[in-house]
């Protein structure tokens, strides 16, 4: 049960590693972007083989309110960690609570557009490739989507606590790393399921 | 590098003691007994206990897939022989391949790099090590899962519901219509699962690398295994995350009704071989880097050189992850692939033989001149370097479409993916037991054990997978289940069956060894081998923390500094 001390006096030099937190976070999102990428390729590859409808021209229509409040999240995350580094916790708690509400209200907004899909057009996944390829692409981000919005809420309950401090900032950092990143696959998705595949 | 000074050292310090050891561990005054010592166990958080935990589940599994291997080659051992059934033999060849891949090959290599890299980066653990006790546990859970599938469904009578769709489980034959029950299902859900653990270490290896190293260790100065295990982390992420993508999609049509795979409803079962061969391919340099990366530690020991052409090294590494994420389709030549296509597969495969070859040469670059010792880790160590060659110039054989046109499927594919397997991993894996397990707890393995499990494998081995290549050549076709008496190759199966057995005995003198070694091996002191890295320079077994004091490094190899002030490395590098 030994160790040595292997010293180096002649070292001077500073030694900063990053951060583990915020290297751990660039890794996972590598492993998601891996796995994103492979059901955006099957969407991609099924566009119009399907056998018979609904179509997504049929039936899908640009989520606009979903979009703008998903995408203006990521600039109201990034202005309440501002907030953060100024250390005005009235304002963090302000920004990140908007961040919440516009996360919520995406999910709705998916919601509502999965409600019509399956009830006024009757699209399952079993329906058709389409529906086999939207739900699961859509729900895999939708997903995303709501396991970052709990992540969310429990730092703005713990912030109207007052009990998010300076040295959480590693964390909150990789939060908001997390949340930029399901944000950046929105873009893509919307992209591919609403644009080009339409 | 100075090479004269190290051969003029290297004999005079193997048993002088390390200077300034000193023991901070406080021992707890009352014995603990052995339901406090398993739970301990259970919920540590320790990289060196989860390292330990996962070697032993990946050697459990190892007698597990030998054994499913020994009933296969005893089935084979005659045309037209009964010894087990159609459905029962499907369903070996499938757990065998599924076990020794997801259950022991990774299982140990994580295992090895849980335990190895933060004693040789300096640090006091992993940079998540909750995580990492995650990992293990629902890695471990996965494989309790696939085996449950023996006991689960129907049961164990008729040999119970075990997946039967081979390892690579092509559609459609998964899909619901062909794969009724809940076999396939296991085999889903389990490896699922063990992506989900395989991601979490891979995320945990690149944080602690990037993140944990000790004062003045840059990147460059870094020992090769972390960075073999960061590139293999980072093809962990690229490459499992695929399978996981795939799985998903496979329960969604399982369960859920979808059509991915479903070529009924327009689905493409073409689609489910290019996802899991993306994710098939990149795992086989998943599990080579690994084994690259214990030779590099091996060669420079028993040579006693410092590795040849480091930054070499490092860039061949990444460079094998960066192409072999494009050669995934070379699995698929038979598929009917567009011209362009097999010209592009072709060449991205031939290709990755020009990093691979770089570290060979590196490897007999260091050996060259130097003075070697054979000792058990060097013996494997070399074998492995022989084996590597077969195993790799097979592999451009088969990278030519328009060859493997004609040896598709069969059991020439089958000798030299387990060239690659068990003649490079396996052999690696040897020689990183017998290197390390003096580390992991302060015994030698009895070196008259190791020689005749060496011997035993390199002969069992030879017996098996060289003859198979002439039986794939003659025509014998894989996973076939018997084989009718007029065809040329009874007596070649005989032989490949006698060199499994072989094989089989030398993982048991293997196994009696390391059981044997724990409690009468030789006292092993920190530093047996006379090495250079930073893991030498604990106790052995290490105490909890590591280190007393973090290290500061100021060369590839501290431990030569230490041992010699007047001619230090860093003069040089």
């Amino acid at each position: 049960m030994s160790t040595i001390p292997l010293e180096h006096t002649h070292l001077s030099e500073d030694w900063h590693p990053a951060r583990r937190g915020i290297v751990g976070m660039w890794a996972l999102i590598v492993a998601e972007s891996a796995m994103f990428t492979i059901f955006v390729v099957a969407y991609i590859y099924y566009i119009g083989k399907s056998d018979f409808g609904p179509t997504p021209r049929q039936v899908l229509h640009v989520p606009v309110l979903g979009t703008v409040c998903l995408l203006s999240s990521s600039l109201f995350i990034w202005l309440a960690e501002r907030q953060f580094e100024h250390l005005r916790g009235a304002a963090f708690k302000l920004f990140w609570g908007i961040t919440c509400l516009l996360a919520a209200v995406f999910l709705v907004d998916t919601a509502r557009e999965w409600h019509e899909l399956i009830y006024r057009d009757g699209l399952t996944m079993r329906t058709n490739l389409f529906g086999t390829t939207f739900y699961s692409l859509v729900g895999l981000h939708a997903a995303h989507v709501t396991v970052g919005l709990i992540m969310l809420s429990i730092v703005w309950i713990f912030s109207l606590a007052n009990r998010v401090r300076p040295e959480h900032a590693t964390k909150l950092q990789a939060l908001s790393m997390y949340w930029h990143f399901v944000d950046a696959v929105w873009v893509v998705v919307f992209s591919v399921v609403y644009v080009a595949g339409r | 590098m100075n090479t004269k000074n190290q051969f003029a050292e290297s004999a005079a310090t193997v048993t002088e003691p390390l200077e300034g050891a000193h023991d901070l561990t406080v021992l707890p005054p009352e014995k603990v007994t052995w339901l406090e010592h398993l739970h301990g166990w259970i919920v540590t958080v320790d990289h060196k206990r989860i390292g330990i935990l996962y070697i032993l589940y990946g050697v459990l599994f190892l007698l597990v897939g030998g054994l499913e291997a020994v009933l296969i080659r005893i089935q084979l051992f005659r045309p037209l022989n009964n010894f087990v059934s159609p459905q029962s033999y499907n369903r070996l060849f499938t757990l065998h391949g599924t076990t020794m891949v997801f259950l022991v090959g990774m299982p140990i290599l994580f295992g090895f790099g849980n335990y190895l890299i933060p004693l040789m980066i300096g640090a006091r653990d992993m940079a998540f090590p909750r995580l990492n006790a995650f990992s293990f546990w629902i890695s471990a859970f996965a494989g309790f899962l696939l085996y449950y599938s023996l006991v689960g469904g129907v049961g164990l009578a008729g040999a119970g519901s075990a997946p039967d769709v081979g390892w690579f489980a092509y559609a459609p034959l998964t899909e619901p219509a062909f794969s009724p029950g809940h076999s396939t299902d296991y085999w889903t859900v389990s490896l699922l699962l063990n992506g989900i653990g395989s991601i979490g270490t891979a995320v945990n290896i690149i944080a602690t690398v990037f993140c944990m190293r000790c004062k003045g260790m840059t990147l460059m100065r870094m020992p090769l295994l972390p960075w073999l295990y960061a590139t293999m982390s980072t093809l962990v992420l690229l490459a499992i995350s695929p399978l996981t993508a795939a799985q998903i999609m496979l329960m969604a049509d399982r369960y859920l009704g979808a059509h991915f795979f479903d070529s009924q409803a327009g689905g493409s079962a073409v689609l489910w071989f290019h996802f899991f061969w993306i994710f098939g391919h990149p795992e086989v340099y998943v599990l080579v880097l690994p084994a690259f990366a214990f030779a590099n530690e091996i060669v420079p020991t028993f040579s006693r050189k410092a590795i040849f052409g480091y930054p070499a090294m490092v860039v061949a590494s990444v460079a094998i992850a960066f192409i072999s994420l494009g050669v995934w389709a070379h699995h698929m030549f038979t598929v009917g692939m567009t011209s362009v296509s097999n010209a592009f597969f072709t060449l991205s495969t031939m290709l990755v033989s020009i990093p691979t070859g770089i570290k060979l040469f590196n490897w007999l670059a260091t050996m060259w001149g130097g003075r070697i010792r054979f000792e058990m880790p060097m013996l494997f160590t070399t074998a492995f370097l022989f084996q590597w060659v077969v195993a790799g110039l097979t592999g451009i054989i088969l990278s030519v479409s328009p060859f493997d046109w004609q040896v598709h499927f069969s059991y020439f594919l089958v000798a030299h993916f387990h060239y690659v397997l068990v003649g490079a991993i396996v052999f690696m894996i040897f020689a990183a037991f017998y290197y390390w397990y003096p580390k992991a707890t302060g015994r030698m393995l009895n070196q008259r054990l190791g020689k005749l499990h060496f011997w035993l494998m390199v002969i069992g081995f030879h017996m098996t997978f060289d003859v198979m290549f002439f039986v794939g050549l003659l025509g014998m076709p894989r996973q076939i289940y018997t084989y009718m008496p007029d065809r040329p190759w009874t007596v070649l199966n005989q032989i490949v069956s006698i060199g499994g057995v072989v094989q089989a005995l030398a993982v048991l003198v293997f196994a009696a060894n390391l059981f044997y070694s724990w409690f009468r091996g030789e006292e092993a002191g920190p530093d047996p081998w006379d090495a250079w890295t930073l893991e030498w320079a604990t106790n052995s077994p290490p105490p909890v923390y590591n280190f007393a004091t973090e290290p500061e490094v100021a060369s590839r190899r501290p431990l030569w500094d230490l041992k010699h002030p007047e001619d230090p490395d860093f003069a040089y590098e």
